[in-house]
């Protein structure tokens, strides 16, 4: 599914709505500690966080994150918005909480993209 | 026409990455644009009260098939060559527009995305939209052909700006001849410069998908050495520096700093053990993974450090060869 697509399942509101929507995502990834994202997140995945700094959005372009989602309805810093504009990267605050955002994804076809990160 | 039949009509035809890739772009772009960026900014426009013979001229001549009619400078309807083809069969073209005209006005906003008037367009089946501004007023109107220009115009822009530092950049290793060539990329990062913690990495990444590294290794690199800068920012008295080595085999990322070093070189590299503080957690770092993902990045990792004296990191990649930048005397890259 596209970014689009995937803001209107989630209930999200685009906060750079600038950027492309149309990039598409092949799976998800639920986590707030950026460590985990970086050792075991797949290429083109959602990502799914309660963590709202500039640092989500770095990890984001590292690891070729297509979007991000902030749970609960969270709001990122303005800087975290504008560092997301300019490298091109989507943020989306949803009204749900992790659980169930994960189930809605899930159900709409999106399956994890998260490797288990072993040793 | 009968070879694009063909064409469509092959079975299993192939489309080439470099197809996927225009067409996405072309969609990519239907989004981004504005149609005020598109669009026909200087329109014609007729009153309510000209006749109907005044415009059937004013078509004629702009050889257009319709005007917006504006009252007072707002919108009032759109009069089209069919309108007029009705006021001929009654022979009643000496009838004022606002007899004929068409009141319900189908149109677009002036920062609506041009996706949204190419949905207009199918769902209403027009030749062409009034573009209005947030008040309603009359600010442009647009065509099928405007879209189709606009997006050309837009993919030559792109085209232009990247591929040319695409192109430059990739061509680097083949165009400067030496016994050994390598590019070097420095970068100061300052302690506890969380806010930009990565814009190193970030560049990095970027140059390195400019040099023509493919995606997985420029992901692969970018991982490794964000995870060493925000080791820069977290842990170190003053900062430190990213050193960057790139050569057509090989990828050299070193980090170095002037303290205040780690106690137990063994213990940094265990899983899980960390000596961040509750700041840096919050940030969603500091769980004791950062040496550990460098490592699964990484062909060979060095930590190096010496209490009360400094850090160095060095991580080093080996390019498998259908991932090494092309040399002029690479010999697998002669035909």
């Amino acid at each position: 599914m596209n970014v689009k697509e995937l803001a209107g399942i989630v209930n999200g509101n685009v906060l750079n709505p600038s950027v492309s929507l149309s990039g598409h995502v092949k799976g998800g990834c639920g986590a707030d500690l950026m460590s985990d994202v970086l050792a075991s997140v797949k290429p083109d995945a959602v990502l799914l966080t309660g963590l709202c700094n500039v640092q989500v959005v770095r990890t984001a372009q590292m690891a070729d994150v297509r979007a991000i989602v902030f749970v609960r309805g969270k709001m990122p810093q303005t800087d975290t918005i504008a560092v997301a504009t300019q490298e091109g990267i989507p943020l989306i605050t949803s009204p749900f909480g992790m659980f169930e955002l994960c189930g809605r994804l899930y159900q709409a076809g999106l399956h994890s993209l998260e490797d288990p990160v072993t040793d | 026409m009968s070879s694009l039949q063909e064409l469509q009509g092959r079975k299993g035809r192939i489309i080439t990455d470099k197809d996927a890739r225009e067409i996405s772009r072309v969609e990519e772009l239907s989004y981004d644009l504005k149609v005020n960026e598109v669009m026909t900014r200087d329109v014609k426009t007729v009153a309510p009260e000209l006749p109907m013979s005044n415009v059937l001229e004013i078509l004629r001549i702009g050889r257009i098939s319709g005007v917006p009619v504006v009252q007072n400078g707002e919108m009032a309807g759109i009069l089209s060559i069919e309108d007029i083809v009705r006021a001929m069969e009654k022979n009643d073209l000496a009838a004022p527009v606002d007899k004929y005209m068409s009141r319900r006005v189908v149109s677009v906003n002036n920062y609506d995305s041009v996706v949204k008037a190419i949905e207009t367009f199918s769902a209403n089946r027009k030749g062409r939209l009034p573009v209005v501004d947030e008040n309603g007023k009359l600010v442009g109107i647009i065509t099928k052909g405007d879209i189709t220009r606009g997006i050309l115009n837009a993919l030559q822009r792109d085209y232009h700006e990247e591929e040319l530092r695409r192109y430059r950049a990739s061509h680097l290793f083949e165009d400067i001849t030496s016994d050994r060539t390598s590019l070097i990329l420095r970068y100061d990062i300052k302690a506890r410069d969380y806010l930009n913690g990565g814009q190193a990495s970030s560049h990095i990444k970027r140059a390195l998908l400019r040099l023509g590294a493919t995606p997985q290794l420029a992901r692969q690199c970018g991982i490794a050495i964000y995870e060493a800068e925000m080791n820069l920012i977290i842990h170190t008295d003053h900062g430190g520096t990213i050193r960057v080595q790139i050569e057509p085999h090989r990828i050299l990322m070193q980090t170095t700093d002037d303290g205040p070093g780690i106690p137990d070189v063994t213990k940094a590299l265990t899983p899980g053990w960390s000596t961040a503080t509750q700041e840096v957690r919050d940030m969603g770092f500091g769980a004791g993974m950062g040496l550990v993902n460098i490592q699964r990045c990484v062909d060979k990792m060095t930590l190096d450090s010496t209490l009360g004296k400094g850090t160095k990191l060095l991580m080093e990649i080996i390019l498998r060869p259908e991932e090494r930048f092309k040399e002029t005397d690479d010999p697998e890259t002669v035909p």
